[in-house]
């Protein structure tokens, strides 16, 4: 068995692709598994600071595939998990520099060597994202609940449908439970009734999530962290285990419980 | 001499695939003979041509050959490996059409096709001929089609739906449907939710009513059957009622 070569992506920028395989990565490590993350936003290379593995950089993806470096060599181990690697992205080089067929075979020598490779597509339709979903055996499409990220969204899973890549799963986030009950923020139903695709997760808005991407400490990690637990769900059902959605109106506080509990 | 023996060949490769250059870009003509010789040829020509090819803008007729999705795409990535970028195909085929758009290539050029045109204009094509769409049409897809257009499923913002005859759409339309495109007035559209669209008959567009994005999404859950049509000038909404004819 090889591994699962899982790309995410969305469309619309700023959303949370690059948090999201952060911590999906960290999420499976912890776990066990051995885990790759590929940057695939060559020229604005950002997975390597939210992994906090920024100074270690030698060699990158652009070297493997022009041959100036062994695979190996390319792959930083993150400094807490031992079975969790980063490829970064070349800086100092644009999209043109990878195409879909290096995506392929790069990936095709990652498969024999760990469980999972996550790829971190970047923003746009163009030809970074095709290079990003050309190896996918899945894809997630993460969106927040806003009308443009969406729509993004929409577009973006139609021309997966159209490649014949198929129907991608979809995480919610930066979700705020209290905002989608005064009616200012789309719910995730709402998001789910336009984009009729399977749901995989929804991340609760927390502030510990920026911290944790300026610290280049993932929130997965954290065991208290909400945002930290809806990723770490998600890394388990990519593994294909059924784990409960959270109840994300739950926990604003000692008092909401307590008002919960007496309405009951 | 090499070169020699390849113009002299039986299957010339420079029959089988002809190039123009048009205002914005190059026009690649397929020749009538199996796609694999086809396809052989034009990857020859990129070949043997790459800095000319390199960079370009390519539109490619490929006359009444049939494409499925993986085939046009196949296409379309090995082009851009070698630096071409395919942007049109133009084709007498309805189902290569449909398979263009819904990949996002355009399906017609500024320029008139060198040749007559084979397909049947919009009155012979008349009342008995639509396309079906079998699923939701997603933001970015635009449907061209000189008769009636079926869909089952929802238009959602950012889809197009453009018939010169009428437009049903089992489902809501969220984005852009347009009948009589030709400048049809009996054309109408149908749909199962048509209130967060822009609904155009022949040269006439509803305005979406002024909600926000939030309660037009609450609302979405209301389905009610109805119907856009022309009258005097002045676009009109039906509900569907049990009653009618």
């Amino acid at each position: 068995m090889g591994a699962q070569v899982v790309t995410i992506t969305s469309g619309k920028g700023g959303v949370g692709k690059t948090t999201a395989v952060a911590n999906l990565a960290v999420a499976l490590a912890a776990d066990g598994a051995r885990v790759v993350c590929i940057d695939g936003d060559i020229g604005l290379r950002n997975l390597d600071v939210v992994m906090g593995l920024e100074n270690r950089i030698v060699y990158d993806v652009v070297d493997v595939i022009e041959g100036r470096c062994r695979l190996r060599q390319a792959m930083i181990r993150d400094k807490r998990l031992p079975e969790l690697y980063l490829i970064p992205a070349a800086q100092t080089r644009d999209k043109s520099a990878v195409t879909p067929s290096d995506m392929i075979r790069l990936c095709k020598e990652l498969r024999s060597e760990v469980d999972w490779v996550l790829i971190d597509s970047p923003a746009g339709i163009e030809r970074g994202f095709k290079n990003s979903i050309a190896a996918a055996d899945r894809v997630l499409v993460i969106t927040n609940p806003e009308v443009s990220a969406v729509r993004d969204a929409d577009r973006v899973i139609g021309i997966l449908e159209a490649e014949e890549k198929g129907t991608p799963s979809l995480i919610i986030n930066r979700l705020n439970p209290v905002m989608v009950k005064q009616h200012d923020m789309l719910s995730a139903e709402d998001v789910l009734d336009l984009l009729a695709i399977k749901l995989i997760g929804v991340v609760p808005e927390d502030e510990g999530v920026i911290v944790g991407t300026n610290r280049g400490n993932p929130v997965a990690l954290e065991p208290k962290s909400r945002a930290g637990q809806a990723f770490r769900n998600i890394a388990k059902r990519m593994g294909g285990e059924n784990v409960p959605f959270m109840d994300l109106e739950a926990g604003n506080g000692l008092w909401a419980r307590l008002s919960k509990l007496g309405r009951k | 001499m090499e070169y020699a023996v390849t113009k002299t060949s039986m299957t010339d490769p420079n029959s089988l695939v002809q190039i123009k250059g048009l205002r914005d870009g190059l026009l690649v003509s397929l020749g009538n003979a199996s796609w694999d010789d086809l396809r052989a040829a034009l990857m020859e020509q990129i070949e043997t041509r790459q800095s000319f090819f390199r960079g370009a803008r390519v539109a490619i007729d490929v006359g009444g050959q049939i494409f499925h999705v993986n085939e046009l795409s196949e296409l379309r990535d090995t082009l851009s490996e070698r630096g071409v970028n395919l942007w049109a195909v133009v084709s007498e085929s309805p189902t290569t059409e449909k398979t263009a758009q819904l990949l996002g290539l355009a399906t017609r050029i500024s320029k008139p096709r060198p040749q007559e045109m084979t397909r049947p204009p919009a009155e012979e094509i008349g009342e008995a001929a639509a396309m079906w769409i079998g699923r939701t049409l997603r933001s970015g897809t635009r449907i061209e089609f000189p008769g009636n257009i079926v869909v089952l499923g929802d238009v959602n913002p950012g889809a197009e739906v453009i018939a010169d005859g009428s437009i049903l759409v089992w489902g809501r339309v969220r984005g852009v449907a347009h009948a009589g495109a030709n400048g049809d007035q009996s054309a109408v559209v149908c749909g199962l939710d048509l209130s967060a669209g822009q609904i155009r008959v022949a040269g006439a567009a509803t305005i979406p009513p002024a909600l926000s994005k939030v309660e037009v999404s609450e609302r979405s859950g209301e389905v009610r059957p109805e119907k856009i049509s022309l009258k005097d000038g002045i676009l009109q909404m039906e509900p569907w009622q049990a009653n009618q004819s």
